[in-house]
């Protein structure tokens, strides 16, 4: 696991919006591309079924465009990765190259599993999705930054209050979402628990 | 927040210390592990040069992506399937870990062994990478699933980092109907209370129905608490639970037992417990339910209709509308007479000896309609040696149903059983997402393994009271 921790501040970069609620990890990532041993091509499998059909040829998909290719920022409505725990649906995104969530709501294990990877998952109003949206509609390669510290996502002209966990973002200004070595700094608590639990003794 | 809860005391018995994120770190006493959600966290455990902190306290075995056909025969059909077993088994075999391979006899699907080895027990943190891990709740434990990062913590700590919950009791009250079962029960639960009413709740379950219910019902309805969007759910302890766990491979014996027991019935929610919410519901006029849509909330009682738009809230209709497209289902139908192309008994929630049984009296002398696939998946070896014991196999085969190997199967289609097209399968799985079971186009009608047994020979959803 990562040496350093790393501090994250601010995402800025282009974006992508996906419509939809309850949004599930299945969607998110299909099940038959789980059977790999790395995530390193998590990537390419993102909405597949949404992206391409069932000859493996290209559909018309937000992911599909030319902006997509470098956009940072994801765009989501409400629920967004209920479902399944598995974390190939974060790594799918976060290997896309997308470095943060933007949405109504989301699912708290996906949520969970976002930070623990380094991606905030960053809560905004109905009408601040919208703004977004409308502003992606007239400028798809408009430039967006969502500030932690400030907890604001400006672009254009506009700069609209967001929500984080507090915890999430506590951790991401920290550096610390990475929480191995929080949690190894506890080891002789945790041993005395492992002699005092009357099961599965060594 | 509640107190004097089984949540509360198992919580504050493994809780090592309250985190500066104000989340608590938990000491996890048991980590089941599998071939699927593993290999990236050794790897980063192998890079971070650690190994594993606790190995007597992690067991593993192989169910997400192995064959149900040909099991034992090396190298699998499918490379990606065999280089996921031969990770585990190397990862295994550096740390040191008790592994339940096919040739243990001892194989199945994660959530299945532990409960049928004696190895989950009530008072219990257990985690696995698997959000069905609540299932190992119905003894009174901890049960909660996890993704590949925190395994890789837990590999590496034995601990976790948890935000606590809190508690809501959901009580049943009354008799189930014969043809009635914990599916059932836990659909209407799923249906009353939504597929998000659960976030940040544990469910405590209990009252007359879960009195009365077996550890194979329990296990189905804790198993499903997280399709309610509660990440733990759990029955308290009692007799039931102390009568199944005796003599098993892994149960303490003799005075440990007794000792055990005692600690057992220390830890249940005491008459004082509090709770943050108490949900009612009342068993004796549930039906069978179906499901109808694309998540388990979505459901109805066999003998309802399918629900207008106009009575569904605002804020799931867009969803209810998605679904009905994409289920060619409509409003105001029964769902009665739909007609079905596969049927699918088996995954966590449905495949223990008890299931197998149900679905074989009603497969017993009658056949599968000629036009429908049907797949019986024992949910471990344990449960097809059992099965086969009794000759339920050859009900089954004798049905036309087909009789596999342990695993996950068409629960999340990682191996080749799936489905093909818009098929339409009566499953006893919990999912019934867009997807999930292995074709983009394909439909999934969860039910109990009684009704899915029934669809099975009328070759469309059948009230199974009525054969
Ligand atoms: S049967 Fe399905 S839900 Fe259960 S462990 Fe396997 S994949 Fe997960």
């Amino acid at each position: 696991m990562p040496a350093s921790p790393q501090i994250i501040t601010a995402i800025s970069g282009h974006a992508i919006s996906i419509e939809g609620n309850d949004i599930d990890t299945d969607r998110i990532i299909p099940a038959r591309f789980l059977k790999e041993i790395t995530f390193d091509k998590m990537g390419e499998y993102l909405f597949y079924d949404a992206r391409f059909n069932e000859q493996n040829q290209p559909l018309s998909h937000p992911l599909n465009t030319p902006i997509a290719k470098n956009a940072t920022i994801l765009v989501v409505d409400d629920n967004f990765g209920c479902g399944s725990s598995r974390e190939h649906a974060p790594q799918a995104i976060k290997r896309f190259g997308f470095d943060a969530v933007i949405g109504h709501s989301f699912a708290e294990i996906f949520a969970g599993n976002c930070k623990a990877i380094g991606i905030p998952v960053i809560q905004a109003s109905h009408e601040a999705l919208a703004k977004i949206r409308a502003q992606l509609q007239k400028n798809p390669s408009t430039q967006f930054n969502i500030n932690l510290v400030s907890k604001r996502v400006s672009f254009f002209e506009e700069s609209i209050l967001i929500q984080i966990p507090n915890e999430h973002r506590d951790a991401f200004l920290d550096g610390t979402w990475d929480i191995l070595s929080v949690l190894q700094s506890k080891q002789e608590l945790a041993q005395k628990i492992d002699q005092a639990l009357p099961y599965l003794k060594p | 927040m509640a107190k004097n809860t089984l949540f509360n005391h198992i919580w504050n018995q493994h809780k090592v210390c309250t985190l500066p994120n104000g989340q608590d770190q938990i000491f996890i006493g048991m980590h089941l592990i599998h071939e699927v959600t593993t290999p990236q966290a050794f790897a980063k455990l192998k890079e971070a040069g650690l190994k594993v902190a606790y190995p007597h306290r992690t067991f593993a075995t192989v169910d997400h992506i192995i064959p149900t056909e040909k099991q034992t025969q090396r190298p699998f059909q499918d490379p990606q399937a065999e280089k996921m077993c031969q990770a585990l088994e190397q990862n295994v075999k550096e740390n040191q870990l008790t592994f339940f391979n096919s040739a243990s006899q001892k194989q199945g699907i994660v959530h299945v062994i532990g409960p049928e080895l004696g190895l989950t027990q009530p008072g219990m943190t257990i985690a696995c990478g698997d959000s069905h891990t609540s299932t190992h709740g119905a003894f009174g434990s901890i049960g909660i699933g996890i993704g590949t990062t925190e395994v890789g913590l837990l590999l590496a700590t034995q601990t976790l980092a948890l935000t606590p919950l809190n508690v809501r009791r959901i009580e049943f009250k009354g008799t189930l109907q014969n043809g009635v079962h914990a599916k059932d029960v836990v659909l209407k639960i799923i249906q009353q209370l939504g597929v998000n009413g659960g976030i940040g709740y544990a469910y405590e379950f209990g009252g007359d129905v879960f009195d009365a219910m077996s550890m194979d019902e329990r296990l189905t309805v804790c198993n499903m608490s997280i399709e309610g969007g509660a990440r733990i759910g759990y029955v308290n302890p009692d007799q039931t639970t102390f009568d199944y766990i005796k003599g098993r491979e892994y149960a303490p014996k003799g005075e440990a037992f007794d000792t055990a027991v005692k600690e057992w019935q220390r830890i249940a929610s005491g008459p004082d417990a509090i709770y943050d919410d108490t949900v009612q519901f009342n068993g004796d006029t549930l039906a069978p339910m179906v499901t109808w849509g694309i998540n388990p909330a979505q459901s109805v009682e066999i003998t309802d209709p399918l629900p207008h738009l106009d009575h569904i809230p605002e804020n799931e209709r867009k969803v209810a509308e998605e679904a009905y497209a994409y289920m060619d289902l409509k409003p105001g139908q029964a769902i009665e007479g739909a007609p079905i192309d596969v049927v699918f008994i088996g995954s966590c929630t449905n495949s223990r000896l008890s299931d197998i049984r149900i679905a074989a009296q009603v497969l017993k002398n009658q056949k599968v309609a000629s036009n429908v696939r049907a797949l019986v998946v024992p949910g471990s070896q344990a449960v097809k040696a059992a099965a086969e014991a009794e000759d339920l196999h050859r009900i089954i085969t004798e049905s036309g149903a087909e009789w596999r190997e342990p695993g996950c199967s068409m629960c999340l289609a990682m191996n080749s059983d799936r489905l093909n097209g818009n098929e339409r399968c009566a499953s006893t799985s919990n999912r019934n997402f867009i997807g999930r079971q292995g074709s983009p186009s394909g439909q999934t009608l969860l039910m109990s393994p009684a009704m899915a047994a029934a669809a099975a020979i009328t070759g469309q959803v059948t009230d199974v009271r009525s054969l």
